[in-house]
């Protein structure tokens, strides 16, 4: 006999990082009943772990900056394939987010007239990121938790969703069980909101917890939902690799905003000798001008360190591949040397970057006020997810909403750093507002709709590791890590991706026969076991999707086609489950941007 | 090839024990590593908890031969290897299973402390001016990763179990940055007096010890909070006011 506890919202959110928290503050101040589902304790989601700082062009430090500047750089940096009307939403709302967080408590740094400091960041022509020391994300959401707490959401605490229901073609909740004690839960929703964050569980080298096993993009898919732009995964340019235990870990772009350069073993600083074409105009030609920029001057342009992180993240595989690598195959990222140019440089260098500080101090043995640091690219994050409209943040299936990582469009082909916290504000109030709105324009009664066939069908899948003898689910899950990274990772060949598909569906196989053993309290294995489902699908939407494209664009890079194709590539590629299960791919027209867009990207040129 | 014995505590509270899990470690390795070696090898079903591996998060606390410590950041170089390593539950929380507790009870106290209540935007932007130091003062305590080792080595909770009379220090410490708030203009000193006991405190520092972001918990946090319930409640000159001008 099934048994399950039921709970019923008019919308539920499901995961709570920046992206769910944000989404479920605006459904609730909306007067919708919010239901909160994470799959790790309230507050320790992957937001935590963002660094730098939030983009939001609020003209604080340089008053040249304002929505444009900021539109014209996300466009620039994903390569034009952004969804033009999120860039355009997300540069003119985030200073509004930003300034929302202040009020519900957050404590930006300050510049000298008390207003919220801003600093430089990859990508940003202006300093714009609104950012606490190295530790803005913790600051996020700890502000949007300690703000949600007090409306009145529902939260359910390490609790996982395995399917999303649908009737008549809508949304209308999910399945999941409690972690705790591996109890089955069903919520009844008006609308559904993922907010599950990435994928990085995929890749071996990564900087993504356990969580990050593409859950929203997973549900979406199967619930008819087409994702897009899955090719483009990013690969943090520096990641910490060494000790081996540490490898993946990120060291924040910061760094380099600080004034950080990147070396080889040759000493020589390698990012010099490669400026893409439609950056050199803002690029220093020389160290000098470079170390200006990271000091303020407003005439000084930005370092070739700070250039894009798919540009950085090839530039270092290069010098690596070419034998000019550390000794731990990364490449040398060194703040140390700032003490030569300014007074107290320790001092300024920990009170500009403590958590790196301690992160290398701990982890590393290494004294970063002293010593560089040995680095090298980490899987990060991923720019393609759930296609949405961008004013409403819905997918194509009715009654499913997904904002922040999980949602597609914004960053095109590569993010830009510091876009991704403000995205989670941006589009998750956007998110939030339009569920709740759909939810009491659509509202049905509870138990209409529930088809308990499939819920049986479901759970029973769900529990079938307990049932068989078979092989132990870590070792499925590390040896995909493993393939993802040797195949589908930074640089890709047409006979590795094929390869790599292959490899899936075997793994496929083997993930349907895994064993868990033990009972379903707290049961780690069993939640591998499970995630198992999602991180596979994904992999296979990824590839898939990298495959297609045949050419190479932002972090999607091919050395069988190495070179940018607008004349056949400017479009989207969108995955689909097609009515008889099979995976479908095809190209998806950029929506036509209106002539004051383009004429604003053109000024900005 | 080195290999070290890790005595984990396994089960739940009634039928527990320690098991001794031997594993090969490597330079460089943190406790919560040769936890999940074992968790993929041995133990599939080992409950952990983890997020981040970085310090940042707060989720893997636990006790390392005795010491409330976060796995990921406690390094295998800094502990005795020629003996067993334990490893078990904070003792403070009920225990769920193996290494995972029930700390449900911290998310429901948060809840119980009064909100943030800024003062209305003050500046023409209709935003707010703050200085750096106003905001660093407050920074430190908003550094908190919410790991619960302070509660879980407090002994008014560790040893006496005054959850329902207690906030124990995390909530001190996150009383103290809404106090100190440059914005804020409520006030919670009666609260802290009343409902949440921070006259239990003795100031016996355990906290700050074990704070592994390095917050002075009861310097800067609890002493001063102490002082704003002396101030308004028990000075003479006050307590005169309150009489003369009910």
């Amino acid at each position: 006999m099934l048994e399950y506890q039921m709970h019923e919202y008019d919308v539920l959110v499901i995961g709570a990082g920046g992206a769910g928290l944000r989404a479920a503050i605006e459904a609730s101040a909306r007067g919708a009943s919010v239901g909160v589902i994470t799959k790790s304790l309230l507050g320790k989601a992957h937001t935590v772990m963002a660094e730098g700082g939030i983009a939001a062009a609020l003209s604080n430090v340089d008053e040249r900056d304002n929505w444009k500047v900021h539109f014209a750089d996300t466009m620039r940096g994903g390569q034009y394939l952004n969804n033009w009307r999120m860039a355009e939403l997300h540069a003119k709302e985030a200073p509004d987010r930003v300034r929302e967080l202040e009020a519900w408590g957050a404590l930006f740094d300050r510049t000298k007239d008390g207003r919220i400091l801003q600093r430089n960041f990859g990508g940003h022509r202006y300093p714009r990121l609104a950012h606490v020391g190295d530790r803005t994300g913790l600051e996020m959401i700890r502000t949007l938790q300690d703000h949600g707490i007090h409306l009145g959401m529902e939260v359910h605490m390490e609790t996982t969703a395995l399917r999303l229901l649908k009737q008549d073609g809508v949304v209308i909740g999910a399945f999941g069980y409690d972690r705790e004690r591996g109890r089955f839960l069903l919520f009844r929703a008006g609308a559904v909101v993922l907010a599950t964050g990435g994928i990085g569980r995929a890749y071996k080298i990564t900087s993504n917890s356990w969580e990050y096993t593409g859950d929203g993009h997973s549900l979406a898919y199967h619930a008819g939902a087409s994702l897009i732009d899955m090719e483009f995964v990013q690969f943090h340019p520096t990641g910490m690799i060494w000790p081996p235990s540490v490898c993946g870990i990120l060291v924040t772009e910061g760094v380099r905003g600080e004034g950080g350069v990147l070396k080889n073993k040759e000493g020589v600083r390698f990012m010099f000798g490669d400026i893409p074409e439609n950056y050199r105009s803002q690029t220093a030609d020389n160290e000098e001008e470079g170390w200006r920029y990271t000091q303020g001057d407003r005439n000084a342009r930005r370092p070739p360190e700070l250039l894009t992180r798919d540009h950085v993240a090839r530039c270092i595989m290069r010098e690596v591949r070419e034998g000019r690598g550390s000794p731990h195959g990364g490449v040398y990222l060194d703040i140390a040397w700032i003490k030569s140019r300014i007074p107290k440089g320790a001092e300024h260098i920990k009170r500009k970057l403590p958590s790196m500080y301690h992160q290398f101090k701990q982890l590393a043995d290494i004294d970063i006020t002293e010593e560089p640091m040995e680095v090298g690219p980490t899987t990060h994050y991923v720019m393609g997810g759930v296609y949405v409209d961008a004013e409403t943040q819905m997918s194509d299936v009715p009654g499913l909403f997904a904002a922040g990582e999980c949602a597609a469009g914004l960053h095109g082909a590569n993010r830009l750093g510091g876009n991704s916290l403000s995205d989670l504000l941006v589009f998750g109030k956007r998110a939030g507002e339009h569920a709740a709105c759909f939810a009491k324009e659509n509202r049905t009664p509870a138990h209409h709709g529930l088809d308990s066939d499939q819920i049986k069908a479901m759970a029973e899948h769900a529990v079938a590791p307990f049932e068989r003898s078979g092989e132990n689910p870590y070792r499925v899950q590390a040896d995909l890590q493993e393939l993802m990274q040797r195949l589908v990772g930074i640089v890709r060949r047409q006979e590795e991706m094929q390869a790599a598909l292959e490899g899936i569906a075997e793994l496929k196989k083997r993930a349907n026969a895994v064993a868990v053993t033990g009972n379903r309290e707290y049961n780690t294995g069993w939640h591998t076991a499970l995630d198992l489902q999602q991180i596979l699908t994904v992999s296979e939407i990824i590839t898939r999707s990298a495959i297609a494209r045949k050419e190479s664009r932002g972090a999607h890079f091919r050395e069988d086609f190495p070179s940018k194709n607008d004349g056949e590539w400017s479009c989207n590629i969108a995955v689909r489950q097609s009515a008889s299960g099979e995976m479908t791919i095809e190209r998806r027209p950029l929506p036509e941007m209106p002539d004051e867009l383009k004429q604003v990207i053109e000024q900005m040129k | 090839m080195a290999v070290t014995t890790f005595r984990i505590w396994r089960g739940c509270d009634e039928q527990g024990e320690f098991r001794d899990y031997t594993t090969e470690v490597f330079p460089g390795m943190v406790v919560l590593d040769a936890v999940h070696r074992i968790q993929a090898e041995q133990a599939n079903d080992l409950a952990v908890r983890w997020n981040c591996k970085a310090g940042k998060c707060g989720s893997c606390s636990a006790e390392i031969n005795g010491n409330p410590r976060l796995m990921c950041m406690t390094r295998l170089n800094s502990l005795p290897l020629d003996r067993p390593v334990t490893l078990q539950p904070m003792k403070t929380f009920p225990l769920i299973k193996d290494l995972v507790t029930d700390v449900s009870w911290n998310y429901a106290v948060k809840k119980e402390i009064r909100k943030f209540e800024p003062r209305p935007p003050d500046a023409q932007d209709r935003t707010w001016r703050m200085s750096q130091g106003d905001v660093d003062r407050v920074q430190e305590f908003r550094r908190c990763i919410e790991c619960y080792l302070c509660q879980d080595v407090c002994h008014v909770l560790r040893e006496h179990s005054l959850h329902d009379r207690f906030i124990g220090p995390r909530f001190l410490v996150h009383t103290a940055a809404l106090e100190m708030h440059p914005l804020d203009n409520a006030n919670r000193t009666g609260d802290l007096k009343d409902r949440h006991g921070i006259g239990f405190c003795n100031i016996t520092k355990c906290c700050t010890k074990v704070c592994p972001e390095a917050i002075a918990i009861t310097d800067n946090a609890i002493i001063p909070l102490k002082e704003r319930v002396v101030d308004e409640y028990f000075d003479p000159v006050r307590k005169l006011f309150r009489i003369l001008r009910p």
